[in-house]
């Protein structure tokens, strides 16, 4: 253990430059965001995430923002486990009905002023799942402010997006 | 006279149906397949309808043989088999909600998947609109005085799929674990009625994301056995390259997780480290990181090129370099030892009941490995073990993973050795438009344990029904016993040691 300890100090480092920012996801971001954001946050988020229904790979991809690669940490962000300590509910999956009440009321039990954003083709509305089990999209149960796409979303969109959040919100603040 | 031989005594087999028999049976000889499977004579694979028959899967271990059993529910009923067998209890449950049918003098009649929430009952079977305001659910009771009760979930304190456990505890001591699953519930049997076979295709790929290939893998392959058609040699090898793959990324990422439920990030830290290189090195060899939607009917949808195979080469170096001090790290260190060592004991016995397959099943003396036990291409050409232990602690279970890991890093060089020229995928259209009402059942080992996919062909080249069992179907109980008198705190890493799908229970 010692020699491992030893060389994660003489190495560099495996962590990445932030990526570079998604035009798409900075416009509606700057739309949205200037209506809602009021609270001068300190710059840095808590994110609590939802799955509403999700194949869970979306997870699996938002589990690797804490790795050492992504460490999505570093920008202030980071998973904290109550909807009351959250400030960003990132919410994946088509929202099946059985999850329907589980999401609304992780919304209400998250204080104001609060960001939802849906992660993953599903919970924007790609209508992959329908039928009699599914809403179909995060937005047609609780509003959202930023949509990242992707099946599921590489980290490095989810970063892009979460950390353009963050500086956005702060900003608007 | 093995279990198949009586079942084709005994009853009609269906000539549509590849490659094991199907046998459609009367209610007498369904009831004697049910005792047959209780006594512990044959192994459960799968309980599922299709609105009209109920088909019983069923495995005979000694004989490495599969066969279905079929029974026509005259009047919506049907024999419960959970009523003697109760790792079919679920399966029951599940079927009673969607299709209506009754399974007759079943123990627990409470529902599973249907939470009153569709706004329909029964929604494949004689639908039925009904309010959506959410059924009363009763969790079993546990008696005594000093008991309490600790709702958790659906939404978890972590980044994890949702699903309900209720615990009885006695102080720290859980004394009762129930899990109340469904929420995740998505429909996929119905989606899957009458879908074109791409879309069919991607939604077998999206039943358990973690298991994308091995389940699309099943999915292609029954497909391609009721169509009777064979996906090219190079296909064969590059679908044991993705699988292989997939298994040594969800091992490594969970190798990581229990030690991380023991606090002990440093593991963590490191296996997270090498699971996004193998990540990474599948998005470069095959275009995604989890490899979806890649392993298609016919054979694979994208080439491994020089490059992506070099590629696949310097990883396995890289975790033959890097993976044994963490298992030197995990075997030495006491604090981390005494959290995983005699923590969660599986009992053989249970295992085999429930024919409990992957780690969870090996860990626990129950060493089936479909890539041994019912081979498929190209596994028969191949060199490996099925490590398996009896201590059934989340300590072997872990210990199935490690050694599953190097396992899974030669066969990917072998498969790399042997990689064929030629093509990576032959045309199946036609073949499956000339083969409505051709079916199929399969077994393909994914990195939790075997995947049963059954497939049933329409016309113009569409699915008329299909049905997936992810392995957590059987491991899920199984959970619930393994945590009976371990502390409540230790609960997590029960869990994360037997890392069961919601989503692929769920469908
Ligand atoms: S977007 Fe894709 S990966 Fe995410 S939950 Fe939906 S199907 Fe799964």
């Amino acid at each position: 253990m010692r020699r491992l300890l030893i060389e994660g100090l003489l190495k560099t480092p495996l962590t990445e430059a932030r990526p570079g920012d998604d035009d798409a996801m900075l416009a509606e971001l700057a739309e949205r965001l200037q209506k809602s954001a009021r609270r001068v946050l300190g710059h840095s988020l808590s994110i609590r995430q939802v799955d509403a229904g999700s194949c869970n790979a979306c997870e699996l991809e938002i589990h690797a923002l804490s790795n050492v690669y992504y460490d999505l940490e570093r920008f202030g962000l980071r998973f904290v486990a109550s909807p009351r300590h959250a400030d960003v509910l990132l919410v994946t999956g088509p929202v099946t009905k059985n999850m329907r009440e589980a999401l609304e009321r992780t919304y209400n039990a998250t204080p104001n002023p609060k960001w939802v954003v849906a992660a993953g083709d599903c919970a924007c509305g790609s209508g992959f799942f329908g039928g009699y089990a599914n809403i179909g999209s995060v937005e047609a149960v609780v509003p959202v402010d930023l949509h990242i796409r992707g099946c599921p979303p590489t980290p490095t969109a989810l970063l892009q997006g979460l950390v353009a959040l963050m500086e956005r919100a702060a900003a608007a603040t | 006279m093995s279990y198949r031989a009586t079942l084709l005594e005994l009853g009609t087999p269906v000539e549509a149906h590849r490659p094991w028999p199907r046998v459609v049976v009367d209610r007498e000889v369904w009831w004697r397949a049910a005792l047959e499977v209780a006594q512990g004579h044959a192994t459960l694979l799968a309980l599922w309808s299709d609105g009209r028959e109920v088909h019983m899967a069923v495995l005979d271990e000694a004989a490495g043989e599969v066969s279905i059993a079929s029974l026509a529910c005259t009047n919506g009923r049907f024999p419960s088999v959970g009523r003697t067998h109760p790792p079919a209890v679920r399966f029951e449950r599940a079927i009673v909600d969607l299709y209506g049918l009754i399974a007759e003098d079943a123990t627990d009649t409470r529902p599973w998947p249907d939470h009153g929430r569709w706004g329909v009952r029964h929604p494949l079977g004689a639908a039925q609109a009904c309010a959506a305001e959410g059924l009363p659910y009763t969790f079993l009771p546990a008696e005594g005085p000093p008991l309490h009760q600790i709702p958790v979930g659906p939404v978890h304190a972590g980044i994890i799929e949702p699903g309900h456990f209720r615990f009885h505890a006695n102080g720290e001591t859980v004394v009762r674990l129930e899990e109340r699953l469904g929420y995740v519930h998505k429909g996929i049997e119905g989606l899957m009625r009458g879908a074109p076979l791409a879309r069919a295709v991607q939604l077998a790929g999206r039943v358990s994301g973690d298991s994308t290939v091995a389940i699309a893998l099943a999915f292609a392959r029954a497909v391609e056995a009721a169509a009777g058609v064979e996906a090219p040699p190079r296909a064969q090898i590059l679908r044991a390259v993705m699988a292989e793959l997939e298994r040594v990324a969800n091992h490594l990422g969970d190798f990581g997780a229990i030690c991380n439920d023991a606090s002990f990030s440093l593991i963590h830290a490191h296996c997270g480290a090498l699971r996004e290189q193998v990540l990474r090195c599948s998005n470069a060899a095959f275009g995604h990181r989890l490899m979806m939607d890649r392993v298609v009917p016919g054979g694979v949808a994208r080439d491994l090129g020089e490059a992506g195979a070099a590629n696949i080469r310097a990883l396995i170096a890289y975790i033959r370099q890097h993976l044994p001090e963490l298992v030197r790290i995990y075997d030495r260190t006491a604090s981390l030892q005494d959290r995983t060592v005699t923590t969660g004991i599986l009992k053989p016995d249970l295992a085999r009941q429930y024919g409990a397959g992957g780690y969870v099943g090996r860990a626990s003396g129950r060493a089936f490995d479909t890539r041994r036990d019912v081979v498929y291409p190209p596994y028969d050409m191949l060199r490996f073990d099925v490590p398996a232990r009896t201590a059934g602690d989340v300590d072997a279970r872990v210990w199935i993973r490690i050694e599953e890991i190097t396992q899974s890093l030669s066969i990917i060089e072998q498969c790399l050795e042997k990689l064929p020229e030629g093509a990576i995928a032959i045309s199946v259209e036609s073949a499956i438009a000339d083969a409505a009402g051709k079916e199929a059942t399969m077994l393909v080992e994914g990195f939790r344990g075997d995947v049963l996919a059954w497939v049933r062909l329409g016309a113009g080249g569409t699915i008329a029904n299909a049905y997936i069992r992810d392995p957590s179907w059987l491991q899920w109980p199984l959970l619930e016993a393994a945590i009976e008198g371990n502390i409540v705190a230790d609960f997590p890493i029960c869990n994360k040691s037997f890392n069961c799908s919601y989503s692929g229970h769920d469908l």
